[in-house]
């Protein structure tokens, strides 16, 4: 895919349109110049034209960073592809950087190979301000030194033609670049411009439309690097949104009428979502003075019989706890989710990490058996709130979504959920309850039992999270706190008893067996796509259960010769000092399964803030894979 | 109410509710332990007001006072120190039809709770909050508490509590929309049940600071103002708490206070001199949450459907 010099030089006129099937694109901008608006609306119309996309938000640290700083990137990575795209991919192909600055930070990131090509304004190539200009043109010379294809396109200059205030036109016009680059139908992106700006007025709508031209036309007369993704036309109606939106209308296809949170990065843009759109079914999100309140809240709501959800990040499960204790301890019906973010402590706010299955487990004191599940994609997000009620429900207790702040922000289409009545909450029962059945009447083999609402005569119960018996009374006898354990452990086992064995992808069998869970479902599949065709005997298995396990693992395992986890949070390094094989901390769900199975199953795991890229599992995979073809 | 199932929502035939219908398993208090009183008190008004026992929740943190819930047969909440609160506004959040209780002591309320008090406060849903403040932790056997006055000893200050007391009622009464703020003593059953029975009948959170004995640890703390009754200030008002003048004859000190003036409230309650009985504060026009939190109550599982298809709509491509 790289683009030589040479090849800049040709006349556009030469140009033609290279067909490829998959490209990674970002736009970045100081924060307010609407890079971001850019990338969505852009996203949206390759999503529309038929084509799989996943997007990445770039966000900066700060609320308002300083204008040209490389801290302050804020834009989008958009990875379009013919076939559904799962992650966010490897290097950009192409870059359009609205100042030098923010494109350092995305070549800090890692976010660029040689070759890629880098559109960069060059109105600072001729600013006032010579210290600008002047580390404009080191830039320029320095991006040129690492072999991007370096393109200077006036924007600044082009956009004055059309508005006073380029700051605020210059997304429209980038806008036009790629959709001259992508040869994407002028008109519908003129639909599209339309439809966004009709709130604003006429003259809005003309003057971006005038924007967005002059970045296509400036583009096809200038440019000749072009590319064709071919797209499918989908068969069904498709929705794309990030992982939080997803998982808010999922609260709502639940019939969940509470979201009690506290606000709480990467957690709660799906509470923004639904602070609107909730009310429109009924229900309201709680702001809570703190995430203590805000469990307890819910768990209020669920005891009434309206089952709740709470969300939160890292710090706030941690203050959740003991309430989250209590809902496995009373048998609370529950659905707590948390978005996880680099841990630990208030750790890395904004950034992906899978650090909190452990502390989901085991954060509460005592034996705790919970449910937690994890989805892969957005789709599953919005599916799998509609499960956890209902799991929450029928086995009476808290059941945990561990999503993550790559879900969170990520935007991929999926086909759009048919919505169903049996999957809203029935009304609450108030039926008198017959007297002689208990409040925690555990079948004996199942642990199950039904609850009784207050509202129902004749359920009187005292709801406690102290040791107690099957009519809720506080008992410290031995026996019987021996057995209500034993309940609420069951439950787990009748839940595993009802899943099926999860599903490889590749063969039954082979050399090394990757496991993974949440988020980088898409990240593995590939690396291991790419091995595969290689030739490797290497496959993949990704949980969506992490409480109970999905059952037959031990099974599944047992047919490759090394079981591996991916994640990312933290493990010690094997060639570190100190780090023994004895003394080493293995990631978190190859400790579980270490456990679980008795299998020695290895991990690589990483934390560095932000997806590991495909390139990074295959190169790690290869080494892996070489390591155990010198042992046979 | 709408939210329920529609056949249950028939007014029930008549019953008589006695009280021996809220009767829950024996209480395990301490002989002479003011808490009994407060049960005693809280059963007449639920028999005298006839609350549905399936109807009425009591909600409960962690402490002596706290396994409240247990010993009166409605539904109850006894949940985790300090946290009665939230857990009492989920429950009412969305069901107005509950009559609710939340019972605290003053380790509850005043030191873990004391976010939760605060915020709760300024919701003001319609709850009736009963604090029963022995200045002291009793379930732990005996720790100062917030409440604790300067001087006296625990087994965490066994050289005396260094510090001047917190007070429920200023602190309660400087929270932006406070909407009923009582004061009462264990020791005097009609007067507590006419202040419960008030707090019940006050639309949104009432909040009853009751001066309870604890004769296991702290006796000579409301032990000694029960037989010297010229440390308690009975308020009387119109709109007070309604006493017979017999009763009133048993409070040597009284002084009429108007409950409407927020400013003459907060000088009564921070008299350190006497403790002031009867209703310092009561605002009925308070905003409310729970009037929020129960809209869209009524909504039907195909408007709830529709609702979220039109939302989902927007991101169809
Ligand atoms: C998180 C937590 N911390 C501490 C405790 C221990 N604890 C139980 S009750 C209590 C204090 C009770 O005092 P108070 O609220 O005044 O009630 P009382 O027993 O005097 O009625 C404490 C510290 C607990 N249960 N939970
Ligand atoms: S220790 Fe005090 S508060 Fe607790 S039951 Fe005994 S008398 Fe009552």
């Amino acid at each position: 895919m790289s683009t030589t010099m040479a090849d800049l030089e040709a006349t556009p006129s030469t140009s033609t349109v290279r067909v490829v099937d998959q490209h990674i694109v970002e736009i970045v901008s100081d924060s307010g110049e609407g890079a971001q608006t850019c990338g969505q609306m852009f996203a949206d119309l390759v999503a529309r034209n038929g084509n799989g996309i996943w997007t990445v938000e770039i966000i900066p640290a700060e609320i308002e960073p300083p204008s040209r700083s490389r801290a302050g990137a804020s834009g989008n990575r958009i990875r379009l592809g013919s076939n559904p795209v799962t992650n966010a991919g490897d290097h950009a192909d192409i870059v359009v950087a609205l100042n030098e600055q923010v494109l350092y930070s995305r070549i800090d990131a890692g976010a660029l190979r040689s070759g890629t090509i880098v559109f960069v304004d060059r109105t600072w190539a001729e600013h006032p301000d010579d210290e600008i200009r002047r580390r404009y043109q080191e830039a320029i010379e320095d991006f040129r030194r690492r072999a991007y294809t370096v393109i200077e396109a006036p924007i600044e200059a082009q956009c004055r033609q059309h508005t006073d205030d380029p700051r605020k036109g210059k997304n429209m016009w980038a806008l036009g670049l790629l959709c001259a680059i992508y040869d994407l139908d002028a008109a519908t992106v003129r639909e599209s411009i339309s439809r966004r700006f009709s709130r604003k007025g006429d003259a809005a709508i003309e003057k971006n439309l005038a924007l967005f031209a002059d970045g296509y036309d400036w583009t096809l007369a200038n440019v000749q690097q072009r590319f064709r993704v071919p797209a499918h036309k989908h068969a069904q109606p498709m929705v794309v949104m990030n992982g939080n939106q997803a998982l808010a209308l999922g609260i709502m296809a639940a019939g969940i009428e509470v979201c009690s949170m506290y606000p709480i990065t990467p957690a709660t843009s799906a509470s923004h979502f639904l602070a609107n759109a909730l009310q429109e079914a009924g229900g309201f999100v709680h702001q809570a003075e703190d995430e203590i309140a805000a469990i307890g809240f819910a768990i209020g709501c669920s005891y009434a019989g309206k089952t709740a959800v709470t969300i939160t990040s890292g710090p706030g499960l941690a203050l959740k706890t003991e309430f989250l204790g209590y809902a496995v301890m009373a048998e609370v019906p529950l659905v707590v989710i948390v978005v996880q973010r680099g841990g630990p402590s208030t750790g890395l706010p904004t950034k992906i990490e899978q650090g909190d299955l452990l502390a989901a487990l085991y954060a509460s004191p005592g034996d705790s058996p919970k449910i937690i599940i994890a989805p892969a994609t957005i789709e599953e997000c919005f599916h799998f709130v509609v499960t956890a009620r209902r799991l929450a429900e029928d086995f009476r207790g808290p059941v945990m979504i561990l999503s993550d702040a790559n879900l969170a922000t990520g935007q991929q289409p999926f086909p759009k959920p048919q919505l169903q009545n049996s999957w809203l909450a029935p009304p609450v029962e108030q039926a008198a309850w017959d007297q002689s059945v208990p409040p925690f009447a555990w079948d004996p083999e199942t642990g199950l039992s039904r609850r009784p609402i207050p509202g129902q005569r004749g359920g009187e119960y005292v709801l406690t999270g102290l040791a107690h018996d099957e009519a809720s009374h506080v008992a410290y006898e031995s026996a019987i706190n021996q057995k209500s354990m034993e309940m609420r452990s069951r439950k787990l086992a009748v839940l595993k008893s009802a899943l099926h064995p999860p599903q490889v992808h590749g063969s039954a069998e082979g050399d090394l067996l990757v496991v993974g869970w949440g988020s980088t479902l898409g990240c593995i599949e590939e690396a291991v796509d790419q091995l595969r065709a290689e030739g490797h005997r290497v496959s993949s298995l990704h949980l969506r259960f992490l409480s109970p396990l999905e059952p037959g693992l031990k099974k599944i395992f047992e047919r490759f010769r090394k079981v591996l986890t991916v994640e990312v949070n933290y493990s010690d390094p094997v060639d570190a000092a100190f780090i023994t094989p004895e003394s080493r901390r293995y990631s978190q769900l190859s400790q579980l399964l270490r456990s679980q199975t008795l299998i020695d199953i290895d991990c690589w795991s990483q934390v560095p803030g932000s997806p590991i890229p495909p390139s990074r599992i295959v190169a790690e995979l290869r080494r892996r894979l070489e390591l155990l073809r010198q042992e046979s | 109410m709408s939210g329920l199932r529609q056949e249950w929502e028939a007014e029930a035939p008549p019953r008589n509710c006695t009280l021996q219908d809220y009767q829950g398993v024996p209480a395990r208090w301490c002989p002479g332990c003011g808490d009994h009183a407060v049960l005693n008190a809280v059963q007449q008004v639920a028999r005298d007001k006839q609350l549905p026992p399936e109807k009425t929740v009591v909600v409960s943190g962690i402490g002596c006072s706290s396994r409240f819930p247990h010993y009166i047969k409605t539904y109850g909440f006894h949940g985790l120190h300090g946290r009665a609160f939230p857990v009492a506004c989920g429950v009412r959040s969305r069901r107005p039809d509950l009559h609710m209780f939340v019972v605290t002591g003053d380790g509850d309320c005043c030191a873990i709770g004391t976010a939760h008090w605060i915020h709760t406060i300024r919701y003001n849903m319609d709850l009736t909050i009963l604090l029963l403040d022995n200045n002291i932790y009793g379930l732990t056997k005996n720790q100062t508490s917030p409440t604790t006055r300067t001087g006296e000893r625990s087994n965490t200050h066994p050289r005396g509590n260094v510090l001047p007391p917190l007070n429920p009622l200023s602190v309660t009464l400087g929270v932006t929309n406070a909407s009923f703020v009582a004061q009462t003593i264990d020791w005097n059953p009609p007067h507590l049940y006419s202040t419960i029975r008030a707090a019940y009948e006050h639309k949104g959170t009432s909040f009853v600071r009751i001066l309870q004995r604890c004769p296991h640890f702290t006796s000579h703390v409301f032990t000694a103002v029960q037989h010297d009754m010229s440390q308690v200030l009975l308020l009387t008002h119109d709109d007070g708490i309604p006493l017979e003048p017999s009763m009133q004859r048993l409070f040597p000190n009284r002084a009429a206070h108007d409950p409407h003036q927020l400013a003459a409230a907060r000088a009564v309650a921070e008299r350190d001199d006497v403790y002031p009985v009867g209703l310092l504060y009561r605002d009925e026009r308070a905003a409310r949450y729970d009037l929020q939190t129960s809209q869209g109550l009524g909504k039907s599982q195909a408007e709830k459907m529709a609702a979220t298809e039109k939302w989902l709509s927007r991101y169809e491509i």
